[in-house]
């Protein structure tokens, strides 16, 4: 809606340009301000800084902590992703594709383990981990840090898929099997360049989510240091603030430049919203399911 | 001539089929004349996964809550009965910091609507095609950061010696000691969660008709009870849908009270009990409560949206 035919009188147009524009910067003051530490040459945190310098970065880059850390973030990170294509893109071809019992459930209980408050969803695996560990020899490890991660990024690529496979011409892959194309090569040829963007934006969000996941993170990861993680346990200790600093600046940017990417390719403003926000529609439709009998 | 034709007829025969190319035959003319094996092949994995790993652990969270710890061994003891439920009702302490819990969420909540509508209303029905987009990918933005960053810049910013104090002082307000308290916590979780309210408010905002809102000013409404009379009664299902986050993620966390407040949530309780006491029992049971808590409010929610529709 253009502004000269906006219905809102000239006050209430300034009141919420204003509000607008005060909200904003309460959202972006913190990310600046942290970004802003990771320059500070001094331990300590006060402000103001008394200089800028990139000393830390080496040190950090030095600390063989970090380094094992890092590893193990990306290792779960890339674990997590290509679980949850997998399974995501399955999932999200079977509900595209096929009428079934239950359809309309699916996405809901895709996105049970973000709705959940994280401190149940963390519990719960925690608790299956220790019978598991009794019972088959289960124990804490990178393994079932990569299984609660899945958990909750399949959402995120089936999100993707789905959006795209709905947009998607029926009539390519009619075309295609008329032109003596098998299922196979359908799929290689037709299909999976149609969506190969939305899997890259969907794998580049579930990996962002898992690197800085944190809150199931501690209940599923044991002895395995993450690299948020290794945030939480040091950034009491003075002597490591200035690692700390850094670190979370690196997380800050790693984790925004895959959601800048992902957004690039997707071109549809709804894309990004396919973490819990995703959560909303898929309440709205089974509400109006429970509604309708 | 002859030559040719038998030419042309050896070009036009097909060369035996490969192993490997008659089995794929096989196995996609399987596939096509059986949309049920297809159906298995695609759903299968996903419902393995989502019914044995995640509903299995939530059941296996409710059982567990039954069980208790031997007091001696620390050991699990795979013994029915209410122990931990009858623990949590009786001691005091816990009553007070489910309220809590559940206290600041609400506040917390209430807060994000009210600073999502403006921003979500300025987005949906004021700013321009371009802003609109801009505004949009800035409200998206921080959700997608680091959200332990985020806690740890507020850690930072709040602290003693921090840049609010600092800011303050250069004001001339003197410092006020907000650092790491139930003011800073409600600050912090309104912080965290409002992208999560503003970008449904958007979305319900963005759906109400034009001409919805041109009849209300046409039969003479002024804006204020346009808002009041069509605008908000309207998008309010969409409001009380993104409140569902602000309300669930604080109930479930225990990293900001941990970092910024002075006070235990129900959280801290349970990562306490797995981490130290390594009572997994009791912290099952406690974990029922924002469980229970947060499908209570689901209730609302859909109760509140089905009284709406009627």
């Amino acid at each position: 809606m253009s502004r000269d035919r906006a219905i809102e009188p000239r006050s209430v147009q300034w009141g919420m340009a204003v509000v607008t524009g005060l909200v904003l910067l309460f959202l972006y003051v913190p990310l600046f301000v942290i970004m802003l530490y990771a320059f500070n040459p001094a331990r300590s945190q006060a402000w103001p800084l008394p200089g800028l310098s990139t000393r830390w970065f080496t040190a950090t880059w030095n600390n063989a902590d970090v380094r094992t850390a890092l590893l193990t973030s990306l290792k779960a990170g890339v674990g997590a992703t290509t679980l949850a294509l997998i399974l995501g893109s399955l999932a999200a071809f079977a509900v595209h594709r096929f009428r079934f019992f239950g359809r309309e459930t699916v996405s809901f209980v895709l996105i049970l383990p973000l709705a959940l408050p994280g401190i149940v969803t963390g519990m719960a695996l925690n608790s299956t981990i220790n019978l598991g560990g009794e019972l088959i020899g289960l124990s804490f490890s990178l393994w079932t840090i990569i299984i609660g991660h899945a958990t909750f990024c399949v959402v995120v690529v089936y999100n993707n898929v789905i959006a795209r496979l709905r947009r998607t011409a029926t009539s390519l892959v009619e075309a295609s099997s008329d032109l003596g194309a098998d299922g196979f090569q359908t799929f290689r040829y037709v299909i999976l360049p149609n969506i190969a963007t939305a899997l890259m934006a969907g794998g580049l969000l579930a990996f962002a989510l898992s690197f800085d996941e944190i809150i199931v993170t501690n209940f599923t990861s044991g002895s395995e240091i993450t690299l948020p993680k290794w945030i939480f346990n040091n950034l009491r200790l003075p002597n490591q603030r200035p690692v700390v600093n850094v670190v979370a600046s690196v997380l800050l940017l790693v984790s925004l430049i895959p959601v800048y990417i992902a957004q690039r390719l997707t071109q549809e403003s709804g894309g990004l919203v396919s973490g819990r926000a995703a959560v909303v529609p898929a309440i709205e439709a089974s509400a109006e399911q429970a509604a309708v009998p | 001539m002859a030559e040719t034709l038998r030419r042309t007829g050896e070009r036009l025969a097909a060369p035996p089929p490969s192993a490997v190319r008659r089995l794929r035959h096989a196995v996609g003319g399987f596939l096509y004349r059986v949309p049920a094996a297809r159906l298995a092949l695609l759903l299968g994995p996903i419902l393995l996964w989502m019914v044995v790993i995640y509903l299995g652990s939530l059941g296996l969270l409710f059982i567990t809550s039954f069980w208790r710890q031997d007091s001696v061994t620390g050991a699990i003891v795979q013994n029915w009965g209410l122990t931990n439920y009858r623990f949590l009702v009786q001691e005091e302490v816990y009553r007070t910091i489910a309220i809590r819990t559940v206290g600041i969420a609400l506040a917390v909540t209430v807060t994000d609507i009210v600073l999502a509508i403006p921003i979500a209303y300025y987005a949906a029905r004021i700013a321009s095609s371009r802003v609109r987009t801009l505004l949009l990918l800035s409200i998206v933005l921080p959700l997608w950061s680091s959200y332990l960053v985020r806690v740890y810049a507020w850690r930072t910013i709040l602290s003693g010696d921090g840049v609010l104090n600092w800011s303050l002082h250069q004001l001339h307000l003197g410092s006020v000691n907000l650092g790491f308290s139930r003011w800073s916590l409600w600050i912090v979780f309104s912080y965290l969660w409002l992208p999560y309210v503003a970008l449904p408010v958007y979305a319900a905002l963005e759906r109400i008709p034009n001409s919805l809102i041109e009849a209300s000013t046409d039969l003479g409404a002024r804006w204020r009870t346009t808002f009041r009379r069509v605008i908000l009664p309207i998008a309010f299902p969409g409001i009380v849908a993104g409140s569902i986050f602000a309300f669930s993620l604080t109930l479930g966390d225990y990293i900001a009270p941990n970092l910024v407040g002075d006070t235990e949530f129900i959280g801290n309780v349970i990562y306490q009990n797995v981490g130290i006491a390594n009572n997994i029992p009791f912290a099952a049971a406690y974990a029922i409560v924002p469980a229970l808590v947060m499908g209570a409010y689901l209730l609302i929610a859909r109760q509140l949206k089905a009284f709406e529709a009627l």
